[in-house]
């Protein structure tokens, strides 16, 4: 129909438009900031752990560790709740109360960060401090924030992944005289792998870039962190702790900060998608 | 096929990849893609409307610490002169200085003194002083401390509070982010050439100081004289009360200048504000909230 090719027309032109935004912002990020990582040098800039831009030191090394202990903190918090919830909403509840807490979980995904950061502030890490020690303002608090933060994103795609997996599978098990969590754990989970790490996969790169509930929960200190309770900063945290008051190789400095945080999170979506490609290509093949 | 809402599951159980591949999920996908582009458009023609009507009004950009003086005195000034309107934001002493330079903001509000370079490029208005406070939490028993201990305690050569005349437990140092005028006024006036420790945790704002001084026995934040309110302990300095009197009267050292930033001559409508916070009127109400005042 001939409104229909117009309207298709239309879609394209502002679909379009939103992607050449999108490279825009990748240009305009790497224009800003491959410049001072050349500058410095890349194995200054990766590998040392001294950032005082005042002072020309460029070094980025402690702030992605930091990332790398609260994303993986957060993953493994994240995960742990977000498959049980999963198998339990798809495997073991009566179908009234998944339909009511599915959508409850998603609603967590619609919550402002900077509301789970104050919820944070004003109850995590004054607890953390009396009953562990330290700061409080530290990766435990900051992987725990970021582990409900990520629940929604993980359970949800968990359940999806959970679901495609065929009944006649899980009926074979049963048949052959296995438990119901038999099933679950030799049949269930091992048919859905692929799709189960694609979403906590996701969940990481939705944690690694969260910024606002960080810079609340995490204390923001530049050292690297020896231990759970120590304070720590992330690539995200120091762009935006910083980015008020920059300028000249302060400013670029930070957007090379970006750069690295848009490459690391770039690999990751690639690896969520590779998984979930592979899955559905084997699957094919079947 | 069928035009039912797309599922994970497909028709016959047939999985549906996480990452799409399925026309109908492209499409809805344009579709949130439109919708998000209409809500940007409407939000750059609002933008363009509001940047249009604030041609003429005053603006002032800059430092956290003297936002909320300024907006109190904006908002005295637009009681006292109606139809008149100063706007206040933060965002930073540089970034204050930046928006003058380039023009963003009418006056950019600085809190700390400026470098020689940016001295050429800029007229400052000294509005007032500004005592920096040391604050440590209310249970915190330490009577006094001097300039050497603060430095120790910040660059992390001391890490316990007994050694600086507090009870045995550790010390955490609390900073602001590079570039925070009150951070530059600190370094500048106790830091002496070292280094501030990596392991102090670093806050954005003053507010942010402060709740986590009023929390944690074992804190030592600084922050503006005329933040501190009653919830925290500011700590004599070399035996010296943090006041607004021992300030005015030179006896307390850990001070600087509270400034607003023009490039060249403003319009008239800006003078017209600056003289306000220079006046008497405008002196009392700073005073009266904890600064210093000049005349």
């Amino acid at each position: 129909m001939k409104r229909d090719k117009v309207i298709g027309a239309i879609l394209l032109v502002v679909a379009l438009s939103a992607i050449s935004g999108l490279a825009l912002i990748t240009v305009f990020i790497f224009r800003e900031g491959v410049p001072i990582i050349l500058r410095v040098g890349a194995k200054q800039f990766f590998l040392s752990t001294d950032w005082e831009p005042s002072l020309g030191h460029f070094g980025i090394l402690s702030m992605m560790v930091g990332s790398l202990f609260v994303t993986v903190g957060a993953a493994v918090i994240g995960v742990v709740f977000s498959l049980g919830l999963a198998i339990v909403l798809t495997q073991f509840s009566p179908p009234w109360l998944s339909a009511t807490l599915k959508p409850v979980i998603e609603l967590l995904a619609g919550i402002p960060s900077v509301v789970y950061g104050f919820v944070g502030v004003v109850t995590l890490v004054p607890l953390i401090r009396h009953s562990l020690g330290g700061p409080g303002l530290s990766v435990l608090a900051a992987s725990i924030v970021l582990g409900v933060m990520v629940l929604p994103t993980i359970t949800s795609i968990a359940i999806d992944a959970l679901q495609a997996v065929p009944k006649s599978y899980l009926e074979g098990s049963m048949a052959l005289g296995a438990t119901r969590w038999q099933t679950v754990t030799m049949v269930l989970l091992r048919a859905a792998r692929s799709g189960l790490v694609a979403a906590v996969i996701l969940g990481m790169g939705r944690a690694i870039g969260e910024t606002m509930a960080v810079i609340m929960v995490a204390g923001n200190a530049l050292d690297v962190p020896h231990g759970l309770l120590d304070p720590v900063r992330t690539l995200t945290s120091n762009i935006a702790l910083e980015m008020g008051y920059a300028s000249g190789d302060h400013r670029q400095a930070l957007f090379a900060t970006g750069v690295t945080l848009f490459v690391i999170i770039t690999l990751l979506n690639t690896a969520a998608l590779a998984v979930s490609r592979q899955r559905a290509g084997r699957r094919r093949a079947q | 096929m069928d035009r039912r809402a797309p599922s994970a599951t497909g028709r016959d159980g047939e999985p549906v990849s996480v990452a799409g591949g399925d026309a109908l999920p492209i499409m809805v996908n344009a579709k949130s893609i439109f919708q998000s582009w209409v809500v940007i458009l409407g939000l750059v023609l609002i933008c363009d409307g509001c940047g249009r009507t604030s041609g003429r009004s005053v603006s002032l950009l800059g430092s956290t610490s003297i936002q909320p003086f300024a907006e109190m005195l904006a908002e005295r000034y637009g009681k006292d002169h109606p139809g008149e309107f100063v706007e206040v934001q933060g965002g930073g002493s540089t970034a204050g200085l930046q928006a003058a330079e380039k023009g963003l903001a009418t006056i950019g509000m600085c809190s700390r003194s400026l470098t020689a370079k940016e001295s050429l490029l800029f007229t400052p208005i000294l509005i007032a002083r500004d005592g920096l406070a040391i604050v440590v939490n209310p249970k915190n028993p330490v009577a006094s401390i001097s300039i050497e201990q603060l430095r120790a305690l910040f660059a992390g050569r001391v890490t316990n509070w007994n050694e600086v005349g507090g009870k045995d437990g550790p010390v955490r140092p609390i900073t602001r982010e590079e570039g925070s005028g009150t951070r530059e006024s600190f370094v500048r006036l106790i830091m002496s050439g070292e280094r501030i420790s990596g392991r102090a945790l670093t806050q954005e704002s003053n507010g942010a100081v402060k709740e986590l001084v009023k929390g944690d026995p074992a804190a030592i934040g600084y922050m503006s004289l005329g933040l501190v309110g009653k919830e925290l302990k500011a700590v004599p300095v070399d035996g010296i009360e943090p006041t607004v009197k021992n300030v005015q009267a030179g006896r307390y050292n850990l001070v600087r200048p509270l400034l607003f930033v023009t490039k060249g001559s403003v319009n008239p409508a800006a003078q017209k504000f600056i003289d306000f916070v220079l006046s008497p009127e405008g002196q009392r109400l700073l005073a009266t909230e904890g600064l210093v005042r000049i005349r």
